[in-house]
């Protein structure tokens, strides 16, 4: 047990910053973006020292103030939220990077604030993921909610009211969240994870106990659109601009499958979690429902960046149906699977917003010979799109693998086919993207004005663009390659030892 | 009987929450959903606090001093403040999201000039 003030200044470096922002913005608009850049880049270079320094001593502690658990505020990072740290920090600096071209054009006069904004998102995330306190995290939570509701209300003409829908279904998910914290406090008066997970074991028949863990639950699959609670993800994500889906998109859900699996494993113990409330039966069964849902529906969409919205609710089902199994091979594919879906949905989104920068449109059936004009960007969606197929090297094949090992190892057939359907879906569903891209027609279409294919050029998206996009896509095939590594270095520490 | 009376207060969080509730669910206009939302959240608030309320408490502070009399140690004593802090970040939070939320509403009446939803879902087809 090492005490550190890494936890802390991931999450100062750009609060500060948020606040350095508008008045530098004020006095020269030019210089907003290399600030959130060298802030993000601090908050990454943080994040990946902590992540190492767990992986060498175990558990890292700050405590707020000085004060001691359960008393003070308590930051904990240990191997999971380390490695969901650097995830998290390192997708939002590429996004930063990537943002630079993509605002100027959408949101030209509102650039200052929308990096305000942007800093005091990335700072509620990492702050969810870092704290050790249950309070404190419903502020975080709050504090990325609010962000993204603003961020998503500068999108296109039905960004507003998409906007609202979802401030009412977030706040509906905090409260129920801090409803929960309340009925826990009066049962133990503690509000430390670390302490609450001492107290409540004995507590565990309580019906307060049980009312304060559903509440939870509601709210957690509020904030992560888990399926029958995801309607507000489909239009806000979708008219929002292109920067911010490509930011919130990846990490907002999976930060919530994050404190999900933090409130079963660590606030409550595998013992009631898993055997004394039914609670991994119907987060397995919703899960299913959400998968299936989630791919039918992605393939009746002709507009690319709301399929890949389907695709997200889709890649939650994952996620929860991981955690509804519940034994060793499922947890490990469940958290795998938050780290890769982070990669895999920024690569998309990434690549969607330099379409929409380059042609303006999201049309699928408009987007033919993009591969002329984009080919690296193109290139780069193929990747995305293979992993989240599941194709071998590339790191969406592991979690499925995982998940699926793991629904074999619990006799769960059902769970079996279902993962194995949704990849069948997921191949229909991107092919259908890709040859409407790459391929030929069959017959020639004489309508086409302005020529045929060899009359379009290269006219690749710019390289402040393309840079963070090579990155993501890298990253989707290292953390592929890698997986094994990742598992036995990192991930196996998470799993709770009784499991 | 004597259950409902003694615990009015938090009978009265809960029949408080399903209304707020019931306005964000079955209301078409905008403002009374959010209205509805602020009911929600005042009923969360009105549960923290009686939950540290305690009859014939004082506040937790040791006086020291000339002429301190009585020193409340005990947890029967005083009143827990922790809830009421709690809250008070919690209103914070609560104000901003409702500050945000009625620039979004501006935002929706400038754009389609009403704000029953049906007609905007309308107005958008």
């Amino acid at each position: 047990m090492t005490s550190s003030p890494f936890p802390i200044l991931i999450v100062i470096v750009p609060l500060i910053s948020a606040f350095f922002i508008p008045i530098i913005g004020w006095w020269k608009r030019n210089l907003c973006y290399p600030l959130v850049i060298l802030s993000l880049f601090f908050c990454t270079l943080f994040s990946i020292l902590t992540l190492n320094a767990v992986i060498q001593n175990g558990t890292i502690h700050y405590y707020l103030g000085g004060w001691h658990p359960p008393w003070g505020i308590e930051y904990v990072v240990d191997h999971l939220n380390a490695f969901v740290l650097a995830i998290i920090s390192f997708t939002s600096f590429f996004v930063a990077i990537y943002s630079k071209k993509s605002v100027e054009q959408e949101l030209p006069d509102k650039i200052v604030f929308f990096y305000a904004v942007y800093l005091l998102l990335v700072t509620g995330l990492l702050g969810i993921i870092a704290t050790g306190d249950m309070f404190n995290l419903y502020v975080f939570l709050e504090i990325a909610s609010l962000a993204a509701y603003a961020l998503i209300a500068i999108g296109e003409d039905g960004a507003p009211l998409a906007s609202f829908r979802y401030v009412i279904m977030g706040t509906i998910g905090a409260c129920f969240y801090l409803l929960g914290v309340g009925y826990l406090y009066i049962v133990t008066g503690s509000l430390n994870m670390a302490d609450l997970s001492e107290l409540l074991p004995k507590l565990y028949h309580s019906k307060v106990v049980l009312v304060a863990f559903t509440f939870f639950m509601v709210g957690i699959a509020l904030k992560m659109a888990l399926f029958p609670l995801h309607t507000w993800l489909l239009d806000a994500y979708t008219y929002a601009p292109s920067t911010v889906s490509a930011l919130i998109a990846p990490t907002m859900t999976k930060v919530g499958a994050y404190v999900m699996i933090r409130v079963m494993f660590t606030v409550f113990k595998p013992d009631f979690s898993i055997s004394l409330f039914p609670i991994t039966s119907i987060l397995g069964w919703l899960a299913v429902a959400a998968i299936l849902f989630g791919s039918i529906m992605a393939l009746a969409q002709s507009d690319l960046k709301r399929m890949l919205c389907f695709v997200i609710v889709a890649e939650i089902g994952y996620i929860a149906i991981g955690v509804g199994i519940a034994n060793r091979m499922a947890l490990i594919g469940a958290i795998l699977h938050i780290v890769n879906d982070v990669f895999m949905m920024a690569c998309l989104f990434l690549v969607v917003g330099a379409i929409v920068y380059k042609t303006g449109t999201r049309n699928i059936y408009q987007l033919r010979y993009l591969h002329r004009k984009l080919p690296l960007t193109m290139a780069i969606f193929v990747i995305g799109a293979l992993s989240v197929v599941g194709i071998p090297p590339l790191c969406g094949f592991f979690s499925k693998w995982y998940l699926i090992l793991g629904a074999f190892e619990a006799g769960k057939w059902v769970f079996v086919a279902v993962l194995l359907v949704s990849s069948l879906l997921n191949a229909i569903l991107f092919f259908r993207v890709i040859e409407n891209i790459y391929l030929e027609p069959r017959e020639p279409s004489y309508a086409h004005d302005g020529g045929g294919p060899e009359a379009i050029s290269i006219d690749e998206a710019p390289l402040s663009m393309l840079i963070p996009m090579f990155v993501i896509g890298a990253g989707i095939i290292l953390l592929g390659v890698f997986s094994g590594k990742i598992i036995d270095v990192v991930i196996q520490h998470t799993i709770p030892p009784t499991i | 009987m004597e259950f409902i009376v003694c615990k009015y207060n938090y009978w009265i969080y809960i029949v408080l929450m399903m209304i707020g509730f019931y306005a964000i669910i079955g209301k078409k206009n905008l403002v009374k959903k959010l209205v509805g939302m602020n009911i929600f959240q005042t009923a969360l608030i009105l549960y923290f606090v009686s939950t540290a309320a305690k009859k014939g408490a004082t506040i937790p502070i040791v006086s020291h001093g000339h002429g301190a009399t009585e020193h409340a140690i005990h947890a029967a004593q005083y009143v827990n403040p922790l809830p009421h802090v709690l809250m008070l970040t919690a209103i914070v939070v609560m104000v901003s999201t409702f500050g945000v939320a009625l620039a979004l509403i501006i935002m929706i009446y400038r754009r389609y000039k009403t704000l029953e939803e049906d007609e905007i879902l309308k107005a958008t087809k």
